[in-house]
C-alpha cells in the first residue's frame, strides 16, 4: 500500500511534461480581460494544442523568451519585442490583434480629463491639476505608453502626485480605486475589472492610444527544446478566420474589446 | 464590509457545489505543501534532533543561522529557484520551471529551516531531561538521536504543522516557479492573487476562508489521527 | 560469600575534579573490590554525587587516573546508574524498564519480556503501560532501579536513591537492593540517612570537602570511626 501511494506521488510529480501543450508568456493585460478563457479552449478543440498561460508583466515576459523558458510570448510592446528578435532569441512577431488604451480617473475628475483635446493634453491636465495618478512602474507595454505620453506632453510626474506602484494591471486598478487616482488601463482590462469603485473611464480614442498585440515564438535554433512546430500551429491557428471571429466576437458589457487585424503569411 | 459577508457566502457555495475547478486547485494546493512539508521534515526532524545532541565549535552560529533562515523571505526564494531552474540556468536541462515539481522544491526550502528550529527546540528541550541517562547508557550518537526523535514525535509535529501552514499560505516562490498557470500549476494562493488582480474581492475572500478552513482541517486531522490534545481537563 | 565481580576492582589513583576553578573532589584514592554493598556518607557538598559520577565514568576527571579491570568498553556494559531524580523516559513503564535492552540490541518482544519480570519483581506489575510521567515518586524510583537491574549489570551506582521517598517506598528500594547483592551485584551508593547507612552498609565511605577520609567495613566504622569529622557526623553534628 505504501508503495502505491509512493508511486502515485511520483506520477504526480512527474505529470507537468504533457504530450501537445505549449507554454505561452502573456502579459497581464490579455490575461486580465478574458479573452483567454475563450480563446483557450477553442484552440485545444481545434488542433489539440493545449496552451499554458504564464501570466507575468512585460518585462518578465520577455525575459522568460530570453530565456527559453517558454515556446512563445504574447506582448504588446513593440520596443522589447523588437529587442528579443534582434537578440535571436524569437524568430519573428506576428501582429494579432489591436485594443486601446483608456484614461480612468476618479469618477467626478477635479483635472477636467474628459475635456482634453488628446492625450497627452489630458495628462498635462492630470500635472497641472497635481491630480493622483497611478503608473504600473514595471516596464510593461502599458507602463511605456505612459512614459511616451508623458514625454508627448512634456511634463516630468512629480513624486507628490505621482505614484509609481511597480505593479500588473489588476492591481495597479486596484490601488487606482482606493485612492481613487488618475491611471491609464488598456480597455480590456477595465472593462472586466470588478473592483471599479468610484473610477470611470473619463478619456478615449486618440490614436496615440493604439494597443497592437503581437505574438513571438521563440527561435529553436538558440533554445533547441521549444517546441517550435506546436507554436507554428498556434501562430496559424491565431491568425485564422476562427481566431478572427472569436476574437472580434468578443464583448465586456455588449462592447467589443478587441480587433483583430492578422494579416495572412506570405 | 459587505465584501466580506460576500466572500463567506461565496465560499459556502463554492464549497457545497464542489466547484470542479475549486477542487483541482484545493488538491493541487495539498499535493505541493504535504510533500513539501514530508520533505522539510525528513531533512529537518533528523537534524534538529543532532543539532540538539551534537557539540561541535561552530555550533552556535549554525543555530543562529537556521532560525534567521525562518525568515527568508519567499519571493527572494522563489526567484533563485528559477534562476536555478530557467532554461537558461545550471538545472535547466531537468525541464522543471512551470511544474509542481518546482513549486514543491521552493517550498521545501522555505520550509526546512522552519521545521528544523522547532525540531532543534524540542529535542534541546528533551536532551536536556535525557541526557544523564543516555550518557549513563552509552547510547551512540545515532542512537541519541532515533530516541529523541521517537519519544518527542508530538512536539516534532508541532514543527511539522508550523512548517505546514507556512506553505500553504505562502504565494511569493511558487508564484515565480510556478507560473499560476491555469490546469497546470494553479493553487489556492495563486488564485486569491489572481482574482484580487482582477479586483474580485468576493472571490478572493472566499478562496482565502476555504483556504483557512482547509489549513483547519488538515490540523485537527493530525491531531485526531495521533490522538493528542484529548480531555477536557488537565 | 559471593564471588567478586569480573570488572572489579576499580582503582581510583589521586582522582580530582575541578569545576570553575573549585576544587569538587579529590585528590582520591581507592581500591573498590569484593562484594555487598559500599555506602558513601557525608556532609551536604562533600562530594559523594560527584565520586559515584566519576566512578561510573559520566564525570570528567581533571586529574589522576581511573582503570577498571576489564576494557573501558567492557565495564560500561556491565554497569548501570540510578540517579537521586529518576529520569522518567516518555513512554510507558514497559518500555522505559526495555530501553537499556533494546539498546544493546534485543529484539523488542524479548526486551519487553525481561521488562515485564523486573517491573514485577519492583512492584510495578500492575502499571506495565501507565505512562511513566504519572508514577509517584517511589513509583518512578523502583521503574529506575528495574531498568538499572535489567540489564544484569555486575555494578550499580545509586546516588540517595531514597531522598525524596516515603517510609514505604524507602523499604521497598531497599529490599530490592539486598536481594540484587545477594544475587551477586556490587553495589554502591551514596545516603544522608544514616539509618539506612546502617541498614545496608557492607562498607562505609565518609567524605568530607571532597576527600574519601575514612574507608571501612560497616562494622568497624559504626563502632568508632579514627577521624573527628566522621564521629561528629555520626553524632548528628554540623561538619564542615
Amino acid at each position: 500500500m505504501k508503495r502505491l501511494i509512493l508511486s502515485l506521488w511520483f506520477c504526480g510529480l512527474a505529470c507537468a511534461a504533457q504530450a501537445d501543450s505549449l507554454r505561452i508568456a502573456v502579459t497581464t493585460s490579455f490575461e486580465n480581460s478574458g479573452l483567454a478563457d475563450v480563446l483557450l479552449p477553442a484552440l485545444a478543440q481545434d488542433t489539440g494544442i493545449t496552451a499554458e498561460l504564464v501570466v507575468v508583466g512585460t518585462g518578465q515576459a520577455l525575459r522568460l523568451g530570453e530565456a527559453g523558458d517558454v515556446d512563445a510570448v504574447l506582448a504588446h510592446a513593440r520596443a522589447g519585442e523588437e529587442a528579443l528578435i534582434a537578440a535571436g532569441h524569437a524568430t519573428h512577431r506576428r501582429e494579432i490583434m489591436y485594443n486601446d488604451f483608456v484614461i480612468i480617473g476618479p469618477s467626478d475628475d477635479p483635472a477636467g480629463v474628459a475635456q482634453a483635446v488628446d492625450a497627452a493634453s489630458a495628462f498635462r491636465a492630470v500635472a497641472e491639476a497635481q491630480a493622483a495618478f497611478v503608473s504600473r512602474g514595471d516596464d510593461s507595454g502599458t507602463h511605456a505608453r505612459e512614459l511616451s505620453l508623458w514625454d508627448q506632453a512634456e511634463i516630468v510626474p512629480d513624486q507628490t502626485w505621482y505614484r509609481s506602484v511597480g505593479a500588473g494591471m489588476g492591481a495597479a486598478l486596484n490601488t487606482a480605486s482606493a485612492m481613487p487616482a488618475y491611471i491609464l488601463s488598456d480597455r480590456a482590462t477595465w472593462a472586466a475589472f470588478g473592483n471599479k469603485g468610484d473610477l470611470a473611464l473619463l478619456f478615449e480614442g486618440d490614436p496615440a492610444l493604439f494597443n497592437q498585440y503581437a505574438f513571438l515564438p521563440i527561435n529553436a535554433e538558440q533554445h533547441p527544446h521549444v517546441r517550435a512546430d506546436l507554436s507554428a500551429q498556434v501562430e496559424d491557428w491565431l491568425t485564422s478566420p476562427r481566431a478572427a471571429a472569436l476574437i472580434d466576437g468578443f464583448q465586456i458589457d455588449g462592447m467589443q474589446m478587441f480587433i483583430f487585424n492578422a494579416t495572412p503569411t506570405d | 464590509m459587505s465584501d466580506i459577508a460576500d466572500g463567506f457566502v461565496k465560499a459556502a457555495q463554492l464549497a457545497v457545489s464542489l466547484d470542479p475547478e475549486l477542487i483541482e486547485i484545493t488538491l493541487r494546493s495539498l499535493y505541493v505543501t504535504l510533500s513539501a512539508t514530508a520533505i522539510a521534515s525528513v531533512i529537518g526532524l533528523p537534524m534538529g534532533a543532532w543539532l540538539a545532541v551534537t557539540r561541535f565549535p561552530a555550533r552556535r552560529y549554525v543555530i543562529a543561522l537556521l532560525n534567521a533562515l525562518m525568515g527568508l523571505p519567499p519571493v527572494v526564494v522563489g526567484l533563485i529557484v528559477y534562476i536555478l531552474l530557467s532554461r537558461s540556468g545550471p538545472f535547466g536541462v531537468l525541464g522543471l520551471l512551470f511544474t509542481p515539481t518546482a513549486m514543491v522544491i521552493a517550498q521545501v526550502i522555505i520550509i526546512t529551516p522552519l521545521v528544523a528550529s522547532i525540531a532543534h527546540q524540542a529535542m534541546r528541550e528533551l536532551w536536556a531531561d535525557y541526557h544523564d541517562l543516555l550518557i549513563s547508557l552509552h547510547a551512540s550518537r545515532w542512537q541519541r538521536i532515533v530516541t529523541l526523535v521517537w519519544d518527542g514525535r508530538r512536539t516534532l509535529m508541532t514543527a511539522q504543522l508550523a512548517g505546514f501552514g507556512r506553505g500553504i499560505g505562502e504565494v511569493g516562490a511558487i508564484m515565480i516557479v510556478g507560473g499560476n498557470i491555469d490546469n497546470a500549476t494553479r493553487v489556492l494562493t495563486t488564485a486569491i492573487s489572481l482574482e484580487t488582480g482582477r479586483g474580485e474581492f468576493a472571490l478572493a475572500l472566499a478562496l482565502g476562508f476555504i483556504l483557512i478552513a482547509l489549513a483547519i482541517l488538515v490540523n485537527l486531522s493530525i491531531h485526531i489521527l495521533s490522538r493528542t490534545e484529548q480531555g477536557s481537563r488537565w | 560469600m559471593v564471588k567478586s565481580p569480573d570488572i572489579l576492582p576499580l582503582d581510583l589513583q589521586e582522582v580530582a575534579v575541578r569545576r570553575r576553578g573549585k576544587r569538587l573532589l579529590g585528590p582520591v584514592t581507592l581500591a573498590l573490590k569484593g562484594s555487598g554493598i559500599s555506602v558513601l556518607i557525608g556532609p551536604n557538598g562533600s562530594g559523594k554525587t560527584t565520586l559515584l559520577r566519576v566512578m561510573h565514568g559520566i564525570e570528567r576527571v581533571s586529574a589522576g587516573r581511573k582503570a577498571w579491570a576489564v576494557s573501558d568498553a567492557d565495564a560500561h556494559a556491565a554497569q548501570s546508574f540510578v540517579f537521586q531524580t529518576p529520569i522518567m523516559m516518555r513512554r510507558n513503564v514497559r518500555d522505559n524498564i526495555a530501553y537499556p535492552l533494546v539498546l544493546r540490541g534485543m529484539r523488542r518482544a524479548e526486551a519487553r519480556a525481561a521488562a515485564d519480570g523486573w517491573a514485577a519483581r519492583v512492584g510495578l506489575g500492575a502499571a506495565l503501560l501507565r505512562p511513566a510521567t504519572v508514577l509517584s515518586g517511589g513509583e518512578k524510583q523502583k521503574l529506575a532501579l528495574a531498568r538499572a537491574l535489567v540489564t544484569a549489570p555486575q555494578v550499580l551506582f545509586l546516588d540517595e536513591p531514597c531522598a525524596n521517598l516515603d517510609g514505604h517506598a524507602t523499604q521497598e528500594i531497599e529490599a530490592i537492593l539486598l536481594a540484587a547483592r545477594d544475587a551477586g551485584t556490587r553495589i554502591v551508593m551514596s545516603t544522608h540517612d544514616l539509618g539506612q547507612a546502617r541498614r545496608l552498609a557492607d562498607e562505609v565511605l565518609f567524605l568530607h570537602d571532597g576527600k574519601l577520609v575514612e574507608m571501612l567495613p560497616a562494622a568497624a566504622f559504626f563502632a568508632g570511626p579514627a577521624s573527628a569529622q566522621a564521629t561528629a557526623f555520626l553524632n548528628g553534628d554540623l561538619v564542615f
